[in-house]
């Protein structure tokens, strides 16, 4: 493999990572609210279908991306709703979310532009423009850092830079306001924050509202920025990776950067090379896809170090009375 | 003292809960500028109109059945399988790896022989997170849906790289040979003087199902083994203390679950395909979900659910081939349906409960 395909590569993985990256920024703030959350995947979809649909119809990409956030914010509601106030199993209810995004999508996109569930393809201020970062051109032709400055961290849409500015700033709020604080505990010992005077309730939705916004961000990023247009199940399966990737990084932000690239990184190979020989030996595409999978379990089973979820996760907070 | 009478529970929470599930479907129906009275006719008619629609209804109901039986017996354990469609995928790599390779002269034969294939490949694809719950305490939930995905790329192995026959472009076995085909209802029921439909793909697996059910029943109602999967499930604590082994128990249950899953694959791999394709399950296994939960996780209410289930794909069908109503209805009266009858369960409950509180003071 050759210096070029190396960065091509990269480049590739840094845009396949950011989904992921911010679904999994989104499971982290709902799981360490003790909000247990696989319907990730459907408010991305969700999201991805609705700033597809409105950039499609306003030709505004900002649009589009707002829509995307409120549709996934409706869906992030609906399970706030089951899971908080009526107290019903979270897991159920990110399942039924991910089955009404899969269904609603395709029955809205198909009844709005008869395309066979999809988007008409974007155009012009429909997408997010890739950003030349300052001096790119200018540094290209410097052996060794030019490429890599110019194609690799250079040349991205706007929400690749939003994400990884969200790794910083989920760890600062995590770990050093007292919302963080409050958020943390409220996934650790609801009822020490409530015996502290603290509403369970009200973080509990706040954390879900911003899992909502984040999942939004992913889906108008699947559907404006990877891809022209939205079409028909187009999260293929990235919610549950993000999901993984979650549980890899044992449910911290600078480890879900360091999951999501690697995960990222396995989806770009997959997509580029269909099967590689290392040492002899041919590892199928098939392994490629399957790796994040094989990996969570791995870590899951606690074989190499132990992922320990927050400790009231999936668990409905009954205030004494 | 119970709040509610029993028959409210069982009943008229899940008839609730279903009637607001309907109420939305039909608003979505009418969001998308059709009639949802239309609707439903045409999709009674497409479904049950006819010995053909009965046969397509019956089939989905026949996979169905198998995975809501899943769901519902390690839910009786306090387990959620999420991965019966991974299982019903190796059920399937099972069934072709038996009907390809041996030598098999008789359908009847080969119909045990398959089940014993499909039954052993699912339970032990759910064993292994079944043993990661029970012993590295690995939430089954997340090990579940992992394994799904793992399995979908073993069965794209297999069928891209090995069982994919010389020169062939599509990722499918090869056709499974003549002796090994199962009758459909058409030949079962021709013998009777009765008429079915010839090219409706319900089969004899219909009553394998029916016999499970059965067999579910038995085994969580009436067997030592079936007290203690409904212990575990109540209380692990209780359980333990009552000494009972909670990993012996999680890993039966999971492989019961997982070979129920995997049976399902003689209906729709050895009965309607007659070779492996991909995705062959189609994701029954996901439907389970909500049968389950729409029965009660009792095999009578799963074998009504079903049969609704059923009644629903082959109508959705209907529907797609005469309006401009796309499958994925179907898709979203199933989420509805786990909705209202999993997640928002207390919805209904809490208010009924109330009102049932208040009827009862009133005599008094």
């Amino acid at each position: 493999m050759d210096f070029l395909t190396l960065i091509q590569v990269l480049d590739s993985t840094l845009r396949m990572a950011t989904p992921l990256l911010l679904c999994c920024l989104a499971g982290l703030f709902s799981e360490r609210a003790g909000i247990f959350d696989i319907g990730l995947e459907g408010k991305m979809l969700m999201a991805a279908f609705f700033s597809a649909a409105v950039a499609a119809v306003s030709g505004n990409v900002w649009l589009g991306m707002l829509a995307g956030i409120a549709a996934s914010l409706i869906l992030s509601g609906l399970h706030g709703v089951a899971s908080i106030t009526f107290r019903g199993n979270q897991l159920i209810s990110g399942v039924a979310i991910n089955f009404l995004a899969s269904g609603l999508t395709v029955l809205i996109a198909q009844s709005w532009f008869q395309q066979g569930g999809r988007t008409p393809s974007l155009i012009g201020n429909g997408r997010f423009e890739d950003i030349t970062l300052p001096f790119a051109d200018a540094l290209a032709d410097v052996p060794l850092l030019g490429p890599i400055y110019s194609e690799l961290i250079s040349g991205h849409s706007f929400i690749v830079y939003l994400a990884l500015a969200c790794v910083p700033a989920t760890w600062w709020i995590l770990f050093r306001t007292r919302f963080g604080l409050r958020l943390r505990a409220v996934g650790e010992n609801p009822a020490a924050v409530d015996t502290a005077g603290i509403s369970v309730v009200r973080l509990r939705f706040a954390a879900v509202g911003i899992c909502g916004v984040l999942c939004g961000i992913a889906g108008a990023y699947l559907a404006t920025g990877l891809q022209a247009g939205f079409v028909k199940e187009m999260s293929s399966g990235r919610g549950y990776i993000a999901l993984a990737a979650l549980i890899f990084a044992k449910w911290r932000p600078w480890h879900a950067l360091g999951a999501c690239l690697l995960f990222g990184l396995l989806q770009a190979i997959a997509l580029r090379f269909q099967s590689i020989e290392i040492l002899g030996l041919t590892i199928p595409v098939q392994v490629m896809e399957a790796l994040p999978y094989i990996l969570t379990v791995v870590i899951l089973a606690g074989f190499v170090g132990k992922a320990v979820p927050p400790k009231a996760g999936g668990e409905p907070y009954v205030k004494e009375r | 003292m119970e709040k509610m009478p029993k028959w409210a529970d069982v009943v008229l929470i899940p008839v609730i809960s279903l009637l607001l599930a309907a109420l939305i479907s039909a608003l979505v129906i009418l969001a998308i500028g059709e009639d949802p009275i239309e609707a439903l006719n045409l999709m009674i008619t497409g479904a049950l109109g006819s010995t053909y629609g009965w046969g397509y209804t019956l089939y989905y109901t026949t996979n169905f059945l198998f995975t809501g039986l899943a769901v519902a017996i390690a839910a009786h354990a306090g387990l959620f399988n999420i991965g019966g469609e991974g299982q019903a995928m190796l059920g399937g790599l099972g069934v072709a790896l038996v009907c390809l390779h041996l030598p098999l002269p008789h359908w009847s034969i080969a119909l045990i022989v398959a089940a014993l294939g499909a039954g052993i490949f699912g339970a032990v694809w759910a064993a292994i997170p079944g043993y990661l719950q029970a012993k590295r305490g690995s939430h089954i939930v997340i090990t579940t849906i992992m394994f799904n995905f793992i399995a979908f790329a073993v069965i794209n192995y297999m069928l891209v790289e090995v069982l994919r026959p010389q020169g062939a472009m599509d990722p499918a076995s090869a056709k499974f040979p003549e002796a090994v085909q199962l009758p459909t209802l058409h030949d079962l029921l021709a013998p009777l003087g009765i008429e079915f439909s010839k090219s409706a793909p319900a089969n004899v697996t219909l009553f394998v199902a029916l016999l499970s059910c059965v067999a579910v029943w038995g085994i969580i109602w009436r067997t030592p083994l079936g007290f203690e999967i409904r212990a575990l499930g109540k209380s692990e604590a209780a359980a333990r203390y009552a000494g009972i082994s909670s990993v012996r128990i999680i890993m039966i249950t999971m492989m019961i679950s997982g070979a129920l899953c995997g049976l399902m694959a003689i209906n729709n791999v050895m009965g309607e395909a007659e070779r492996l394709v991909l995705n062959a399950t189609e994701g029954a296994g996901f439907i389970g979900i909500a049968v389950a939960l729409m029965g009660r996780n009792h095999p009578f209410g799963v074998l009504l659910a079903a049969i609704l289930f059923g009644f629903l794909y082959q109508g959705g069908a209907e529907l797609a081939l005469w309006t401009n109503i796309p499958t994925e209805l179907i898709v979203v009266i199933q989420a509805l349906v786990i909705l209202f009858t999993g997640a928002l369960d207390n919805m209904v409950r809490i208010p009924l409960e109330r009102l049932f509180l208040a009827l009862r003071k009133e005599p008094n």
